[in-house]
């Protein structure tokens, strides 16, 4: 068996590839900025144990939690679409589903974080009297949230490599782009060779990155 | 300024206080003493509203503290209702507690500027005044990991000072610091037990220490109150006979 490789493709390949980058590294900024701030809202209404709101969060977490995520993106894409007529574009569908859909991953995150923060940090607050929303933004969330970035970062890299998904939907990421270019050309090998290649790439990078940010916070 | 009604502490099964009644005069200092597990420092956190009565009721300058007035009957107390009462009370902890993400500073004027709502200026000078009373003026800027145990339990008394507090609640505030730094911290409380008319209760294991500054000791055993008085009286004739055991027991020690 001989490996029929050819230069010209993956040349002709690689801007078409490149513009399917942008459109996941996009999805992955906006989704993982999204489960950053509703992850931490999650772990908060939670923690606070505010009644019917908390119980009701930690329901949706575990459902989320236990579905897979293509699932959620055809509910949300084509039933949610279908049922209201509320009409969001594939893209925004792909953002919203990925981003809440890990929110539900970071709030375990943040309340591991959370409850790293020694009791007595919550006791001198309340003896100090501090208003409720005080504790958490000037006590509590500066000491948990460092500790949590290295996690952070880890669902930032799971999300990126998620995105591919979305093809399902046909969101123009990158995946996408390989399989269109493979199937003008069927020249597939070099399509999906490339697209494993940026993926290994970043992904790579991104996590030798948050390997430094594990050994900083370590020191904190 | 501080009464205790009948109260109540229960974990589960366990009886932590067992109707304790007891009363606190403006500007008094009492100091509980007791084996461990005798519900000294349930005491001071019941006061501080870090835990809840089980029965009973408590009493800080009148006002009940886990529970308000409703009519003619006392409900639980509000979150509102619980930081009112708060107001007039100020804890030092063994651990210190200091926030470690602020610098000593901050730490002392973060309550005073969000709680009393103070503008930052009139909090920080009157911060750095608490700090120079303390003897740590110059470390106004330092990180809390940069001092040490006994400094930093130096700057936990300012910061609970920072609130003016009517009454301050010392929970074995020396017994987490290395022998050589005890003295400091307790040369600071006499002075303020001297010159504030702060009323106090302290849960301390310095016998030495308590004897010359309280005006009261009461001895806790059990969750009750076994003896009361005067420290003269309590370190040299006790009447109870646990009270006598337990002093030779951290008297006598080589």
């Amino acid at each position: 068996m001989t490996v029929d490789w050819s230069w010209h493709a993956v040349a002709e390949a690689f801007p078409l590839l490149l513009r399917g980058l942008v459109v996941t590294l996009e999805i992955t900024v906006l989704a993982a900025l999204l489960s950053y701030v509703l992850g931490l809202v999650f772990a908060v209404i939670r923690m606070s144990r505010i009644p019917v709101l908390s119980q009701l969060t930690f329901l949706f977490i575990e459902a989320v939690r236990s579905t897979p995520l293509l699932v959620q993106v055809f509910m949300f894409y084509y039933v949610l679409q279908s049922q209201t007529g509320i009409l969001l574009s594939a893209f925004l569908s792909g953002v919203i589903v990925i981003g809440v859909h890990y929110a539900c991953y970071t709030s375990e995150v943040y309340r591991a974080g959370i409850e790293a923060v020694p009791k007595g940090q919550w006791e001198a607050a309340t003896a100090l009297n501090l208003p409720r929303g005080r504790v958490w933004t000037s006590v509590i969330l500066p000491q948990a949230v460092p500790r949590v970035l290295p996690a952070l970062g880890n669902y930032t890299i799971a999300m990126f490599k998620e995105t591919p998904l979305l093809l399902g939907i046909g969101v123009l990421e990158m995946l996408n782009r390989a399989k269109e270019y493979g199937a003008e050309t069927f020249r597939v090998l070099e399509a999906y060779t490339l697209a494993g290649v940026f993926f290994l790439v970043i992904s790579y990078i991104a996590s030798v990155m948050v390997r430094r940010l594990e050994s900083r916070v370590g020191t904190l | 300024m501080v009464r205790f009604d009948t109260v109540a502490k229960r974990f589960g099964d366990t009886v932590v206080l067992d109707n304790l009644t007891f009363d606190v005069a403006p500007g008094e200092f009492v100091t509980l003493i007791g084996p461990s597990g005798s519900g000294k420092t349930t005491i001071l956190r019941l006061l501080m509203t870090l835990e809840r009565v089980t029965d009973g009721a408590v009493y800080v300058a009148g006002q009940p503290l886990s529970h308000m007035r409703k009519g003619d009957n006392l409900v639980p107390a509000s979150e509102k209702h619980l930081r009112a009462a708060r107001k007039r009370i100020g804890m030092v902890f063994q651990q210190f507690n200091l926030f470690p993400n602020m610098n000593v500073l901050r730490n002392l004027t973060e309550a005073p500027v969000r709680t009393l709502g103070k503008s930052r200026a009139e909090a920080e000078e009157r911060a750095r005044e608490l700090l120079d009373m303390v003897g740590l003026a110059e470390k106004a800027e330092a990180h809390p990991t940069q001092l040490s145990g006994g400094q930093q339990q130096r700057v936990a008394i300012a910061r609970a000072l920072a609130m003016d507090p009517k009454v301050l609640l010392l929970d074995e505030v020396t017994s987490a610091l290395d022998p050589e730094l005890v003295s400091g911290v307790l040369r600071l409380l006499e002075e303020l037990v001297r010159t504030t008319d702060i009323t106090f209760l302290c849960v301390t294991h310095e016998m030495q220490f308590a004897r010359d500054v309280s005006d009261r000791v009461m001895v806790l055993d059990g969750g009750r109150i076994i003896e009361d008085g005067e420290p003269e009286k309590i370190f040299t004739e006790p009447d109870n006979e646990r009270t006598r055991e337990f002093l030779h027991a951290v008297l006598d020690r080589p």
